[in-house]
C-alpha cells in the first residue's frame, strides 16, 4: 500500500516539476507584494505624522499643495515642545507614573504569580482563575465608579492617582503571563534548592527570577506601554495642566489653541510613542513573547 | 508590609521544616496567601468593588441623594440616542474585529510564506501601529482626515476621486472609526495567528499531503482546526477592547456628527463626566456588561472544552 502511494506521487510529481518550482516563486513574490502594500497601509500615518512635525506653521496653514511632501523643513516645532515647561512637566509626569507603575507591577504580580505558581493555598487556583477575568475587564467599565472613589479620596486632579488606576490595568495580564512562565520552570529545580536549604524567598530570587528573565522583561514592557499610553483615566481624572500627562496633555492642551498648530501637536505626538516604539525596536522578541504567552496560556 | 511579614515569617517556616509535615504545610500556605494578599487587594478593592459600587452608582438620581431602583436603565433604554449607542458600539465592534481577524489571518499567512530569515523585519513594520500609543496615532489619523487639507483627500483627487468627508458625514465618520480601529489592531491578530500557525506541526500538513489534499483542504481540515483556540482567544481579547474603545471616537469624532458615532465609553463619558451624571454614566458603562460577559462565558467555555478533548 504504501509502495503504490510512494510510486503514485513520485510519477505525479516528475511532469510538474519544473512548473511546482516556478509556482512557489510567484506565491513568494505574491506574499511580498501583498505585504508591501499592508506595509504601506500600515505606515502611512507615522510617515505622515512625521512629515509635518518639520513643516512650519506657515507651511501646514497655506494649505496648497503637496501635504506629503516637506517644503522648508524645520527642526522648530520639537525645539519649541522641548523648551515649553507644560510639555517638559507632561514628560516628567508621564515618566515619574510609567516607572512607578512599572516597579509596583512587578513587584505585586512576581510576588503572586509565585506563589500561585507553586505555593498552593485555600483558594489558589480560583484566585488564578479571578485573575484572567480581571485581565478581560475593560477600563471603560469602571472608570465611572473610579471617579467616585478616587474623589472620596481627595486624588481627583492629581497625578498620583493614577498610581492607583493602573495597576488594574497591568497586574492583571503581568501576572497571568508570569504564572505562565514560573509553571513552565521543571519541579526539580526547586527540589534541588528545597533540599540545599533554601526558602521561599531565596527559591524565588535566586531560581526563579534569573530563569523566567524573558517573561519578566515581556511583563514589564507590557506594564510600561499601559502606563505610557492610558488614556481614558488620565482623560477623566486629570482637568489642570500641571498634572497631566503626555497623552492628555498633548491632547486638550496642544489642541486648546484656537488654530491648530498641526507641525507641533505631530512633533508631540512623535516625541510621546517615542519611548515605547524605541523599546520595542530592541526588545521586539520579548514584547512579542510576552503577547502571545498571555493568550496561547489561556 | 506584606513583604515585611513575608521576610519574618520565612526564618521560622526553614526552622519548622523537622517539626512535621503539617505545620510546615500550613506555613507554606501562608506565606503564599501574604505573596497573593497585594493582588487580592488589586482584585478586590480596585476590581470587584468599584463593579458593585458602579450598580450602586447606577441606581441612584442624578444628584445621587435617592435610590431610584432601574429608573436610569428604562430611561436610556426609551431614550433614541442610547439605541443609537447600542447599534453602533455593536456594528463597530463587530465590524472591526472582523476586519482585523480577516487581514491578520492573511498578513499570517503571507508572513509564513516567506522565508523565515526575512520575517523579523517585516513583522517589524508591521507591528508598528499596535505599539504607538493609540491616543497619539489617533490625532495623526485625524490631521490625516482634516476637513479642510485632508492628505488622502488630496491624493483622492490626485487620481481622479471626489474628496471625502472623512468626519463630517455620519456613515463616513463611522467607516473612518473602524478604519482607524482596523489599522490599530490588525497587528495583534497578525502576532497571534502567526505564533498559532508555526506551531502546528510540519508531519499533519505532510500526511495530508499525502491524503492528496489541496491547499484550501489543508487550510480548513489541518490549520483552521489547531488554530481554533488561539482564534477564539484572540477575539475574545479583541471584542472586549474594541467594544470598549474610548480613544479613537472620543479624539477623532467626539461621538459626532449629530452623537451618530458615539460608544458606549464615550457616551457614559459624555454623560457621567462631563455632563456630571455620575449614575447615568455608570449605568451606560454597565450595559456593556452582560453584552462581553456572554460572549466571554461562550468563548472560554469552548476553550476549555476543546482543550479538555485534546488532553
Amino acid at each position: 500500500m504504501s509502495v503504490t502511494t510512494a510510486d503514485a506521487r513520485t510519477v505525479a510529481r516528475r511532469p510538474f516539476g519544473g512548473s511546482l518550482h516556478r509556482q512557489r516563486m510567484w506565491a513568494l513574490y505574491g506574499s511580498y507584494a501583498a505585504l508591501i502594500v499592508f506595509v504601506i497601509f500600515f505606515l502611512i500615518p507615522p510617515f505622515h505624522m512625521f512629515i509635518t512635525s518639520f513643516k512650519t506653521s506657515a507651511e501646514v496653514s497655506s494649505m496648497t499643495g503637496n501635504p506629503w511632501i516637506v517644503r522648508n523643513p524645520t527642526l522648530s516645532n520639537y525645539v519649541e515642545l522641548l523648551t515649553a515647561p507644560n510639555f517638559q512637566l507632561f514628560f516628567w509626569n508621564s515618566a515619574k507614573i510609567a516607572v512607578c507603575v512599572v516597579a509596583l507591577t512587578m513587584v505585586i504580580s512576581i510576588l503572586a504569580a509565585f506563589s500561585l505558581a507553586r505555593m498552593r493555598f485555600w483558594g489558589s487556583t480560583v484566585l488564578a482563575t479571578g485573575v484572567f477575568l480581571t485581565y478581560l475587564v475593560p477600563e471603560s467599565l469602571l472608570f465611572i465608579p473610579m471617579f467616585q472613589i478616587t474623589g472620596a479620596l481627595g486624588l481627583i486632579n492629581n497625578t498620583w492617582s493614577m498610581l492607583l488606576l493602573f495597576p488594574t490595568l497591568s497586574v492583571p495580564f503581568c501576572t497571568w503571563i508570569m504564572i505562565g512562565y514560573f509553571a513552565s520552570i521543571p519541579k526539580e529545580l526547586d527540589e534541588a534548592a528545597l533540599i540545599d536549604g533554601a526558602g521561599w524567598m531565596q527559591m524565588l530570587l535566586k531560581i526563579f527570577i534569573p530563569v523566567a528573565m524573558p517573561g519578566i522583561i515581556a511583563a514589564t514592557i507590557f506594564a510600561f506601554t499601559v502606563a505610557w499610553g492610558a488614556f481614558l483615566y488620565p482623560m477623566a481624572f486629570l482637568y489642570s495642566a500641571d498634572q497631566m500627562v503626555l497623552t492628555v496633555g498633548i491632547v486638550s492642551e496642544l489642541i486648546r489653541a484656537d488654530v491648530f498648530q498641526w507641525g507641533k501637536i505631530m512633533a508631540g505626538c512623535l516625541m510621546a510613542a517615542a519611548p515605547p516604539v524605541i523599546i520595542y525596536a530592541f526588545l521586539m522578541d520579548y514584547y512579542i513573547a510576552g503577547l502571545t504567552a498571555g493568550a496561547t496560556k489561556g | 508590609m506584606s513583604q515585611a511579614s513575608i521576610a519574618t515569617a520565612q526564618p521560622t517556616a526553614a526552622g519548622y521544616r523537622t517539626g512535621g509535615l503539617h505545620s510546615l504545610m500550613r506555613r507554606r500556605s501562608t506565606i503564599a496567601f501574604l505573596m497573593c494578599l497585594p493582588l487580592l487587594i488589586i482584585i478586590l478593592g480596585l476590581v470587584l468593588y468599584p463593579a458593585v459600587y458602579s450598580m450602586w452608582l447606577s441606581m441612584l438620581n442624578r444628584r445621587m441623594t435617592a435610590f431610584v431602583g432601574l429608573n436610569n436603565f428604562t430611561f436610556l433604554l426609551s431614550r433614541d440616542t442610547f439605541q443609537m449607542v447600542v447599534m453602533q458600539s455593536v456594528f463597530f465592534a463587530v465590524t472591526a474585529v472582523v476586519l482585523k481577524a480577516v487581514i491578520g489571518f492573511v498578513l499570517a499567512h503571507l508572513m509564513h510564506n516567506i522565508p523565515s530569515g526575512q520575517q523579523r523585519i517585516w513583522r517589524g513594520l508591521l507591528l508598528v501601529p499596535w505599539v504607538i500609543p493609540l491616543a497619539m496615532s489617533t490625532l495623526g489619523w485625524w490631521w490625516l482626515f482634516d476637513p479642510s487639507y485632508s492628505a488622502i483627500n488630496w491624493a483622492l483627487t490626485g487620481i481622479g476621486l471626489d474628496p471625502v468627508p472623512w468626519l463630517g458625514a455620519t456613515w463616513w465618520a463611522r467607516i473612518s472609526v473602524i478604519l482607524v480601529n482596523t489599522w490599530y489592531g490588525a497587528p495583534f491578530f497578525l502576532i497571534m495567528y502567526l505564533a498559532a500557525l508555526k506551531s502546528v506541526p510540519e508531519q499533519l500538513y505532510e500526511a495530508a499531503a499525502i491524503d492528496g489534499a489541496s491547499a484550501v483542504q489543508k487550510l480548513i481540515y489541518v490549520t483552521l482546526p489547531m488554530m481554533r483556540n488561539i482564534i477564539s482567544i484572540t477575539v475574545l481579547f479583541s471584542l472586549i477592547i474594541t467594544f470598549a474603545n474610548f480613544d479613537i471616537v472620543r479624539i477623532l469624532t467626539n461621538g459626532g456628527p449629530q452623537d451618530q458615532t458615539h460608544l458606549f465609553a464615550t457616551y457614559a463619558f459624555q454623560v457621567g463626566i462631563q455632563s456630571g451624571d455620575i449614575p447615568l454614566g455608570a449605568a451606560v458603562s454597565l450595559f456593556m456588561f452582560p453584552l462581553l460577559a456572554v460572549f466571554a462565558y461562550f468563548t472560554l467555555r469552548g476553550v476549555t472544552q476543546r482543550s479538555k478533548e485534546q488532553m
